[in-house]
């Protein structure tokens, strides 16, 4: 089963990511930032990562930017977090080479859902 | 697929009680002059984190009121606002606020309607300059989230005759860059119905100038399904902006829609939808109209408590030790293991070495295990600040705290109960030791008083400190209103310390009102004695006009102490080291006895009285011959101090107490028992108790 990379700073988010997916099936690595992450990222190539936007220490955009420079996560799906619905964010988001986005709150069908569109 | 929420719940309410404690701190410690981008960042993401999970976790009028709040704070951070007085104190009314809010909703009741509608409204005239709707219930996220409501149109979205969809899809050269996959979303169409695809590769270039990560490929798709258009573009969600997209109806090829423009996505008004019908099962009070609602809670600090929780968070680092310790210790184990195996006397000295070894693993095991129980005092500090700002602001003085050593390390049972007492010590220095700004003038005294909160290790001990530069203890004035109140003779003579101990005597008051600041029904008796009941003791040091410095001494966990075995007979006694002042050999020579009072023993100048534990415990046991000589173990209890008589003194160690209480029942004298090297159990003496004993 896929491997996701699960992040976000807020511990009670992360572990309802972590839980859906894992219940799904899927094989769940979390972090707390986009620092923890992007270490945990070059430890083993993740088949898609899920990402928080607002973070302390790196962002989720930056995460997301600074994952595409590394060759293994070039087409890589990444999914942000975001309670934004306005355009502006996600446009970031793309810019900085995130696959799609999600809008919180979602519920836990709604994240397997939308992980379906970018892993299916 | 159902997933029980709330299982998350506990975190979530740990994590929003934490992100209000640095929404707190934070806004305290803004600089009005100068405002710290940083700070105001870590507050706003605190408020947007609680949004995402209250909305997430279906507790729709939490994230409500923080998306007011969390819009507050972005302008705050963008710079579109100026970080005022007032904007701070409505955002700390509604931490508070917020605080309750959980509370209740983690303790299942209702939320109070009335004080949320309240804050809410100030949030929302700071926010907007102007009267806010008032009435939180009806701002739920799904309705605030968007700024600007999409408008609802799909006017094509009647179903067409022969039913499905013909798609024109031509990916631009960049789509495969933010990882997405065209074939993924072949692959959702066909979930939909029957899809056709048709490819058109005219587009690609000679394979010299091929680049692997353009697309270069377009497709004509037909997809026979009933669902309608808004379904299908759903599924292109992610990549619209990526590509020239054309959608037709199959049986009505003139109704052609060309779907260029950006436009908002349809992910969102699902998303938007759902979480509110969830929501309700959870938290019934809340769409429920505020008039209904009786005020079922009233803003009161024990109210703010929240449920017990009996689990710890334990730093991985620390259980990263526990577990190398453990590896060591069955190292060290199967090691003694291979020498007992074939044992000859030539591996004594193999089997010494091991044997040292494991009492060293054992006992860094034992600290390391001890030291998950340790929290910073932090935990206890940290809100204090709120407090003071409070409080100050209540009695217009002029006040700053200070805080020093909050990452000193306690037990966790020592955190949570020295809190009230603290609370109490520092609210009696705010009203009582800071003097008024204009008296502190006339004093010479700077206008600002301060407070300082201090936690420290000595010894074995944690010492916290409060220390005031107020208007200090005045002793006659103690006396008087002691001698007054008839809780001593007037004839007595009493040192200082023993006056400024006359304040923790029950009944005993010096303010001349009661304030509703300290006033609130607990004395400095209780304060002491539960202080006393941690095993710890409270001294305090004052200068008339200078001020006051209140020091609690506190083991520094309490499941270990370290103790002095005395012999007694044939029993052997844990006295606690921290009461024990010194211990002086002597013969029944130097005993005086008064008559009525029992014996008496003259230490430098002053005369102890003396417990002889072979009676208090009746022991009979043991050489006869001791009776008449022994050791005199001087001990500090309830401020006094006071002579052990006991047979012999054995040695110092560390003893995990063990509850009598939990295994047989309270013996007064006794404050629990230990298990001795030899298997035998011997009882740690209650020095306190022991002293109150041997007054009666």
């Amino acid at each position: 089963m896929a491997s996701i990379l699960a992040v976000d700073d807020s511990a009670s988010m992360r572990k309802m990511v972590s839980f859906t997916l894992k219940t799904a099936g899927y094989d769940v690595e979390e972090a707390e930032d986009g620092v923890d992450a992007l270490e945990k990222a070059k430890l083993r190539t993740f088949d898609c990562v899920v990402t928080d936007v607002n973070m302390p220490n790196k962002d989720g955009i930056t995460l997301i930017r600074d994952l595409r420079q590394l060759p293994q996560y070039k087409h890589v799906p990444m999914l942000m977090l975001t309670t934004e619905s306005g355009m502006e964010k996600k446009q970031e988001g793309k810019a900085a080479g995130a696959t799609g986005w999600m809008v919180k709150p979602f519920n836990p069908d709604q994240l397997l859902k939308t992980l379906q569109k970018v892993l299916g | 697929m159902s997933i029980d929420m709330s299982q998350f719940h506990q975190v979530f309410f740990e994590e929003c009680f934490e992100g209000l404690e640095a929404m707190e701190s934070g806004l305290l410690s803004l600089d009005l002059g100068d405002i710290d981008s940083e700070v105001i960042n870590t507050i706003f993401r605190a408020a947007h984190s609680i949004k995402g999970g209250s909305g997430t976790f279906g507790f729709t009028v939490v994230a409500g009121y923080t998306h007011i709040m969390e819009t507050l704070l972005d302008e705050m951070r963008d710079g579109r606002r100026q970080v005022t007085k007032p904007a701070v104190d409505v955002l700390l009314g509604s931490v508070d606020c917020l605080r309750d809010m959980l509370t209740s909703i983690q303790n299942e009741e209702d939320i109070n309607m009335e004080s949320a509608a309240k804050h809410q409204e100030a949030l929302e005239i700071e926010l907007t300059g102007k009267a806010g709707s008032g009435h939180a219930t009806e701002s739920t996220p799904a309705t605030t989230e968007d700024a600007a409501p999409e408008p609802e149109e799909e006017p094509e979205e009647e179903i067409a005759e022969e039913q499905g969809w013909k798609i024109a899809f031509c990916p631009y050269l960049n789509l495969l860059q933010t990882g997405n996959d065209p074939v993924r979303l072949f692959r959702q169409l066909s979930n939909l119905g029957e899809l056709t695809t048709t490819v058109n590769i005219q587009d690609i270039p000679p394979f010299s100038e091929l680049e692997p990560d353009e697309c270069n490929i377009s497709w004509e798709l037909k997809l026979v399904t009933d669902a309608t258009e808004a379904e299908v573009k759903d599924i292109f969600s992610f990549v619209e902006d990526d590509c020239a997209l054309e959608f037709a109806p199959l049986a009505k090829p003139k109704k052609v829609k060309k779907v260029a423009k950006p436009k908002p996505v349809a992910v969102v008004d699902e998303v938007k939808a759902a979480p509110v019908a969830e929501a309700e099962p959870t938290t019934p009070a809340a769409p429920a109209p505020p008039a209904a609602k009786k005020p079922v809670v009233e803003a009161d600090a024990s109210k703010n408590a929240p449920k017990a929780s009996s689990s710890i968070r334990v730093d991985t680092d620390k259980i990263d030790t526990l577990i190398n310790m453990v590896g060591e210790v069955v190292i060290t184990q199967s090691m003694l293991g291979l020498i007992g195996e074939n044992f000859t006397m030539d591996k004594v000295g193999q089997l010494k070495r091991g044997l040292a070894q494991l009492e060293r693993h054992t006992r860094d095991l034992q600290q390391s295990v001890m030291n998950i129980r340790m929290l910073p005092i932090s935990f206890v500090f940290s809100r204090f600040p709120r407090l003071v700002h409070d409080i100050s602001t209540q009695l217009s003085k002029k006040i700053t705290l200070k805080l020093v050593g909050e990452n000193t390390e306690v037990d966790k049972a020592v955190v949570e109960l020295i809190n009230d007492p603290l609370v109490h010590l520092i609210r009696n220095s705010l009203d009582h030791g800071i003097e008024m700004p204009a008296d502190r003038i006339a004093a010479g005294k700077p206008e600002m008083g301060t407070i300082e909160l201090k936690a420290y290790h000595r010894g074995g001990h944690i010492v916290i400190e409060i220390v005031d530069d107020g208007r200090g203890l005045d002793k006659n004035k103690l006396l008087a209103k002691a001698i007054e109140k008839g809780l001593v003779e007037e004839t007595a003579i009493l040192s200082e310390k023993q006056i400024f101990e006359l304040i923790f005597m029950p009944g005993f008051s010096t303010a001349e009102k009661l304030t509703d600041i300290s006033g609130r029904g607990v004395g400095m008796d209780v304060v002491r004695r539960n202080i006393q009941s941690l095993g710890g003791n409270i001294d305090i040091i004052s200068e008339l006009g200078k001020g006051t410095t209140i020091a609690i001494h506190l083991p520094l966990t309490l499941a270990i102490l370290d103790g002095q075995s005395v012999a007694v007979g044939d029993e052997t006694y844990i006295v606690p080291l921290v009461s024990i002042i010194e211990s002086i050999n002597i013969t029944e020579k130097m005993l005086n006895k008064v008559a009525g009072k029992g014996e008496t023993f003259k230490l430098r100048n002053e005369y102890l009285p003396i417990i002889r534990m072979r009676e208090i415990f009746n022991v009979r046991s043991g050489a006869a011959t001791k009776s008449n000589e022994g050791v005199i173990v001087v001990v500090e209890g309830q401020g006094a101090l006071c002579g052990f008589l006991v047979d012999e003194l054995l040695g110092q160690q560390q003893v995990v107490i063990k509850s009598l209480e939990a295994n047989y029942r309270r013996v007064e004298g006794v404050s629990g028992a230990t298990i001795l090297g030899d298997g035998s159990v011997a009882l740690i003496l209650d020095v306190p108790g022991l002293v109150r004993l041997s007054v009666r």
